[in-house]
């Protein structure tokens, strides 16, 4: 049974143009899905929806057939493409990761958190290493889908390597679906199981004048 | 290698007036000063100022720095204590209407909707009337007195603040890291304790301190024009007025030390205000 269904799914903000028009796919517990598609197709806007940041005009997400939860640890996490926005600044970096609890050794070791940080604030931190903590923060056995959106744009290349073999690494060992959200084909051959392409996913209708 | 130049910088300890705390002496040494003065008025013995018919419309002396008027009261103690009564009339209604600005900023922010437009309506209603006559307005229908002149700037002065506060606490609820909190779990409780207030309140602390040299002035205007505090009170804005008619009778000094007195002490919370702004602000805190 597809524990994350998307049906007939479409979003716009306010009364503005339609973002996404009828979107609809499955994904199995424990699959690797990459959603591969160039920039301005909604890719971004897709993953707020199905994390449920942001709520669809229209359709249903459901979450092993019945609705997310409004409250609570939520079982779909979405990291995000800008790890300093994803930090409070006000805050230490032992406090934000911190937040909903002491992530797991195993964790903090493999993704390189390196315990002099943890009394720095997020602007002391390179991108790279304020990413590692925002990946750290959600890696528990209560996420259950993990949706990258974008996750290791900003990074070197050894970064990015460093950081996608580890989230995939723990997702095989702890059974946690992927939902990878990429404009580059290579990465999405590489860490996914099945590529769905977004222009053929969203059947907006695309404005010809704009063009 | 910022490993390297951390160690070097801690090795150094760099010199004790670093930034941060020259700005910290700077907020410490306004505040001692502005209590100082607040207090000084407050336990002040009337019999100072009293009038002294054998020294009347004296200049500036050694022993009357500032001069006397023509009741012979000496204008060094008037002036103090009319400061005194100033601070303590703009600590009050800053206060009142800050907490105002809080409580419509943060309705205003939080509900939206319907709610929103009124508290917007009122605030550019508040902005479009010239402060000045709605103050006398107020403290007139409240029956004037001190108690006209508290009510009258405390209601007058959150329009601003309102707006600043809307807009901090919208910012801070759609920023992403508290949409992530809420999706980690984190109650409604846990996200406006550490997330929105600790992001709010330093805004409302530069705020309320940037309302008194405000409430101060506006005090010491409406007293000018004799709509404010009694007459017998030592109050910068009667000593002003009282002055005015002697001006031109050559005595420079009745309004010149009291005039400069205030400009000082607004500049003062001015000072303290925008020097908070640079300790509390995050890209400017760790310089």
């Amino acid at each position: 049974m597809a524990i994350l269904e998307v049906k007939h799914v479409d979003f716009r903000y306010g009364s503005g143009p339609w973002i996404l028009k009828d979107i609809s796919f499955s994904v199995e517990e424990g699959e690797r899905v990459a959603i591969l598609g160039p920039s301005g197709y909604g890719k971004s806007t897709l993953a707020k929806v199905i994390a449920g940041y942001l709520k669809p005009a229209g359709g249903e997400i459901l979450w092993e057939g019945k609705p997310l939860p409004a409250t609570g640890f939520c079982p779909i996490q979405l990291i995000y493409q800008h790890p300093e926005k994803a930090l409070n600044p006000r805050w230490k970096m032992k406090d934000s990761l911190e937040e909903a609890g002491v992530p797991s050794e195993e964790v903090l070791t493999e993704m390189g958190i390196q315990e002099k940080w943890y009394q720095r604030w997020p602007n002391e931190l390179s991108g790279g290493e304020l990413q590692r903590f925002c990946v750290a923060r959600v890696l528990k056995p209560e996420t259950r889908l993990l949706i990258c959106d974008e996750m290791t744009t900003m990074l070197d290349a050894i970064n990015q390597a460093h950081i996608w073999n580890f989230v995939l690494a723990y997702a095989k060992k702890h059974n946690m679906t992927l939902l990878a959200i990429t404009h580059n084909r290579y990465l999405a051959n590489q860490v996914a199981t099945r590529i769905l392409r977004i222009p053929e996913l969203n059947h907006v209708e695309v404005d010809q004048s704009s063009l | 290698m910022a490993d390297m130049r951390l160690r070097t910088m801690e090795k150094a300890g760099g010199p004790f007036l670093n930034h941060r705390r020259k700005v910290l002496l700077i907020i410490i040494g306004g505040i001692v000063i502005l209590a100082g003065l607040c207090l000084w008025g407050l336990l002040m013995d009337p019999s100072r100022y009293a009038p002294n018919y054998g020294a009347r419309l004296l200049a500036p002396s050694f022993a009357h720095p500032f001069g006397t008027d023509n009741l012979g009261r000496d204008m060094f103690y008037r002036t103090i204590c009319g400061l005194s009564t100033s601070i303590q009339i703009g600590l009050l209604s800053a206060l009142v209407s800050s907490i105002i600005a809080l409580i419509l900023g943060s309705l205003s922010a939080v509900f939206g909707g319907k709610l929103d437009t009124v508290i917007g309506f009122l605030v550019d209603l508040c902005m479009g009337v010239p402060h000045l006559i709605l103050l006398i307005l107020i403290s007139i229908a409240v029956g004037g007195g001190a108690a006209g002149v508290i009510i009258g700037v405390a209601v007058t002065h959150w329009p601003s603040l309102t707006r600043v506060i809307r807009a901090e606490v919208m910012q801070v609820r759609s920023a992403q890291y508290v949409q992530v909190a809420r999706k980690l779990g984190m109650s409604n409780w846990h996200i406006a304790a550490k997330h929105i207030v600790p992001h709010v309140f330093p805004q409302y602390l530069v705020g309320l301190i940037l309302l008194f040299p405000h409430a101060i002035l506006h005090e010491a205007a409406i007293t000018f024009l004799g709509y404010g505090l009694p007459l017998d009170t030592p109050a910068v804005g009667i000593i002003l007025a009282e002055a005015m008619r002697h001006l031109a009778g050559g005595m420079w000094w009745l309004a010149f030390f009291p005039g400069i007195a205030l400009l000082c002490m607004t500049q003062l919370f001015d000072v303290v205000g925008d020097y908070l702004k640079i300790l509390i602000d995050p890209h400017s805190a760790r310089q």
